[in-house]
């Protein structure tokens, strides 16, 4: 699971919860149905409670325990909360993810953002569209492949380019400064579309008629995608970064069929460590300790987010 | 979602704007930052094709040729195991045998099982939630939407210990099981149509004396095909593309998905550097299903990525 942004092929939800509840509302429930309602749901609510809920308190108990995977999970209390701390590494995995985020956050938003505004502004194409959308549906693992080809240090066409410019060849994944900017450039390769075309529906919901009306007042295309397009589009634009952050901290499959969080420390992100520390060294409570670590940052990322970018409320009442 | 609005408002949107006016300079600067945004989006797959159609062994002797070096259909020989395994090494490639068509089996068996599990489920979930009255529903919606908070490594832990305990790994009930019952997700995407229904052809089946299974099947159902197609091509993809639970309970050959294999598969490096033909034509094949899929039904893709309550 998981890995660059936002890894699964999902129209966003994030913005229906309250709309839809209320919607749920309008006719008050009455008993009547709760014996079939019942029926339909159990299977989805099986689901639920063993593999959502279940698991959700077992991973807060775990992370409490000493547990090899073989024998039973000792309660310890907090001791690997206060060993995480202290581990150098867990610091060394939560700079580098961070690293990583930044640069693919930035990158991929930037891209998004241009991409979104051009289709917006030139062709409404579905064609153009699902051309955009097609590196998102490759996996993680077939898109670092790709990469990991191109950017062979001995025959990958990228080094080529570099070397017929004169330049001297680059390790990209060997380098312990490359690692982690190379692996947040290939997931922008793979995201950006999707992000595009989150970003293209928030932009459809600006109506024509306020460019129109700003381009009959002499505003040009670049005063309008500033004074516009940039303010009327932060809400959507708010809801996609907190979809995108949150998934861009689990980057995982990347890391994993190509550097292995090499060389030395430089790509070994929080969720590489999780799954090392978990299912390599045996250390499974530790591992539940660092991801009740991963799990309260990204609430808190999202939450600071949401308040900061006051995503919800649109200018255009 | 917004699949079902989408196409109107697109529409509404399409009404061509500057045409017959003159051709200006920032349009075209435009239309040429687009072009090459859609090249870098595309031309890693050319180079794919190209490199997967090539010797492994003359693609040192011409790293940069546009065209396919020595044009050969070995790869894809030697992937599918068709080729003899001398045949495989002298192209470069390492001559062990690669159980492909296992591989691509499995992905087909999980990712067509958790699929079919899952909306189906979930229609029924979903159906409750819409249509049927009753005490806590909104509660219980609410509880469902909110495990889309929780990142999934934080639940993949501990399932991986309740599938292990279960005796599963290494089986398909163990891979398929955490998807098959449900995703908040498909609930909430169904969900959302199921509300759009009109409830006065329902009304009248009841007259009729249908009870709930039956309007759900011949009613509610057919009248869904739609969203229902979309979100089984959605999860389908999600479910052919996942890495990391197959990486912890399915690394066994008798379950090993094509993700899983294609890791493998690249660091079986004969001479110190990967068979990258192979490895291209791997990959290709692999994501081969995806895009057929996506060809296919790509308008509906496309169309149900954006946001559904936003306004």
């Amino acid at each position: 699971m998981s890995s660059g942004a936002v890894d699964t092929v999902e129209p966003v939800v994030a913005a229906d919860f309250k709309r839809s509840a209320v919607r749920g509302t309008d006719k008050p429930p009455g008993r009547g149905d709760l014996g079939i309602a019942l029926i339909f749901i159990l299977p989805a609510l099986i689901g639920f409670l063993v593999f959502y809920v279940y698991p959700f308190f077992r991973g807060f108990y775990f992370s409490m325990t000493r547990y090899n995977l073989l024998g039973t999970p000792q309660f310890i209390g907090l001791d690997n909360f206060t060993r995480l701390f202290q581990d150098p590494l867990f610091w060394n995995a939560l700079l580098v993810t961070v690293e990583y985020v930044l640069i693919n956050i930035v990158l991929q938003t930037i891209l998004a953002v241009a991409i979104a505004v051009l289709m917006h502004r030139l062709t409404q194409s579905t064609v153009i569209r699902g051309l955009i959308l097609l590196p998102f549906l490759i996996s993680n693992v077939i898109a670092a492949m790709l990469w990991f080809w191109m950017l062979d240090y001995q025959i990958g066409l990228v080094n080529e380019f570099i070397s017929f410019l004169g330049l001297d060849r680059i390790a990209f994944f060997g380098d312990s400064a490359w690692a982690i900017p190379t692996i947040a450039i290939v997931n922008v390769w793979r995201h950006m579309g999707y992000t595009a075309l989150l970003v293209f529906a928030g932009l459809q919901m600006i109506p024509h008629y306020v460019y129109e009306a700003a381009s009959v007042d002499g505003s040009t295309e670049w005063k309008s995608f500033w004074r516009i397009t940039m303010p009327l589009l932060r809400p959507v634009l708010a809801l996609v970064l907190v979809i995108t952050v949150t998934g861009s901290f689990q980057v995982f499959d990347t890391v994993a069929v190509t550097t292995r969080g090499g060389p030395g420390n430089a790509s070994r992100v929080i969720q590489y460590y999780i799954y090392q520390k978990g299912f390599t060294e045996g250390q499974f409570g530790y591992a539940s300790a660092l991801s009740v670590i991963l799990f309260i940052i990204l609430a808190t990322v999202a939450l600071i987010q949401l308040r900061m970018l006051r995503a919800g409320e649109s200018d255009l009442a | 979602m917004a699949t079902a609005t989408a196409p109107s408002r697109v529409a509404a949107a399409t009404e061509p704007r500057t045409k017959g006016k003159r051709i200006n300079l920032g349009r075209a600067a435009a239309w040429a930052a687009m072009i090459i945004l859609i090249l870098i989006t595309l031309f890693p797959f050319y180079w794919m094709l190209r490199t997967a159609f090539s010797t492994t062994k003359s693609l040192f002797t011409d790293p940069a040729s546009l065209l396919p070096v020595d044009f050969t259909t070995g790869a894809f020989q030697r992937v599918l195991g068709l080729a003899t395994p001398a045949e495989a090494q002298a192209e470069g490639g390492s001559g062990a045998a690669v159980n492909f068509w296992l591989y691509l089996r499995n992905s087909v068996v999980f990712a067509t099982l958790a699929t079919a599990g899952q909306v189906f489920f979930c229609a029924l979930a979903a159906y409750a939630f819409a249509r049927l009255r009753w005490p806590g529903r909104n509660i219980v919606f609410f509880l469902f939407l909110t495990a889309l908070m929780v990142p999934p490594i934080f639940t993949m832990l501990p399932n991986f210990i309740l599938i292990k305990n279960l005796g599963l790994i290494n089986t398909f009930p163990g891979l398929i099981l955490p998807y098959f019952l449900m995703t908040p997700f498909a609930i909430f995407f169904l969900r959302q149509f199921f509300l759009g229904i009109s409830r006065e052809i329902e009304e009248a089946a009841k007259l009729d004396g249908a009870g709930h299974w039956r309007i759900f099947f011949r009613i509610v159902l057919p009248m869904s095909t739609a969203p229902m197609v979309t979100l089984f091509i959605l999860t389908f993809i999600n479910m052919w593309n996942e890495y990391f639970w197959p990486l912890l309970v399915g690394g066994g050959e008798n379950v090993r998905v094509l993700t899983l294999a294609i890791g493998i598969f690249r660091s079986q490096t004969p001479q110190g550097s990967p068979d990258w033909a192979g490895l291209m034509a791997a990959v290709l094949i692999a994501a081969l299903p995806i895009l057929i899929l996506f060809f296919a039904f790509a308008k509906k893709v496309v169309n149900s990525i954006g946001f559904s309550g936003l306004k």
